[in-house]
């Protein structure tokens, strides 16, 4: 944390909050940079903010979100950052993608093995500790591309108009790199969830 | 008819803009003959309220993230 002397000091109420979000912000910022150091950094840049701003927000409910919104914006920044690097790479058009390849017959139904089946209701997998488990996993396992788009939309809410002008890709582009995320999603998360229920 | 496959591309696609009035009756035709293709719809949209439930700035919500 960062402290300035000649800043009054943010309650101890508010440093506590921070520290017990603090782990839940930097896997969500984990999520879209792929990249622990760079995650941490916006994390900490976020909290600073934070921390120097702290008057300005008076005492509003909500301090979290509107910590998390400081966040989002440390982690566009660090996205551009990214993408003026190189390390954004649009697909090519003749790309193809084994693990979606897989799912489907050459006729473009499901493969007997790969058919989706019922995840039972929604917010039972939301209360389960393993859903965001089996979650996480496969969020890491998606390639660095597609797990940014898929973030980017799902995670952060940006339009694929927004995502797009953010790392300099097509729409279309854009809507195949998140068909190809879901698809992965669905088959990982089906087997981590259904076919490995155990703690 | 369309197959599994071109469905599921309009079932992402769904999440992401409104389908055109063509996209929306070709996929809610094969989706009333292809029930892996419901339940593929129906997890693409588990996925997109679990993205919501991830933003750690949902207060109302208990937080997935322990």
């Amino acid at each position: 944390m960062i402290e300035h002397s000649d800043s009054p000091r943010p309650g101890a109420d508010r440093r506590r909050r921070l520290a017990a979000v603090r782990p839940r912000l930097v896997s969500f910022a984990l999520m879209h940079l792929r990249d622990r150091t760079q995650a941490e950094d916006a994390v900490q840049e976020a909290l600073a903010a934070a921390l120097e701003k702290d008057d300005s927000f008076g005492e509003r409910s909500g301090y979290e979100t509107w910590v998390f919104g400081i966040l989002k914006h440390k982690i566009l920044d660090a996205m551009r950052v990214q993408k003026r690097q190189g390390r954004w790479t649009p697909l090519e058009d003749d790309d193809t993608d084994d693990a979606i390849e897989r799912q489907f017959h050459r006729d473009g139904h499901w493969n007997p093995e790969a058919r989706p089946r019922g995840w039972g209701e929604p917010e039972a997998a939301f209360e389960s500790e393993h859903f965001w488990r089996v979650f996480d996993a496969c969020m890491i396992g998606l390639p660095d591309n597609l797990a940014r788009v898929f973030s980017l939309r799902e995670l952060m809410g940006l339009s694929t108009d927004d995502i797009c002008q953010t790392v300099g890709i097509k729409e279309n582009n854009c809507w195949v790199m998140l068909h190809r995320a879901r698809l992965r999603l669905r088959a990982c998360i089906e087997r981590g969830w259904l076919e490995e229920d155990t703690p | 008819m369309m197959k599994c496959k071109q469905a599921t591309r309009l079932m992402s696609l769904k999440q992401d803009r409104p389908l055109t009035r063509r996209e929306r009756l070709s996929l809610r035709l094969h989706l009333t003959m292809c029930g892996a293709c419901r339940a593929c719809e129906r997890q693409f949209s588990l996925l997109h309220r679990a993205g919501e439930r991830y933003r750690p700035d949902d207060e109302d919500e208990p937080s997935p993230r322990g």
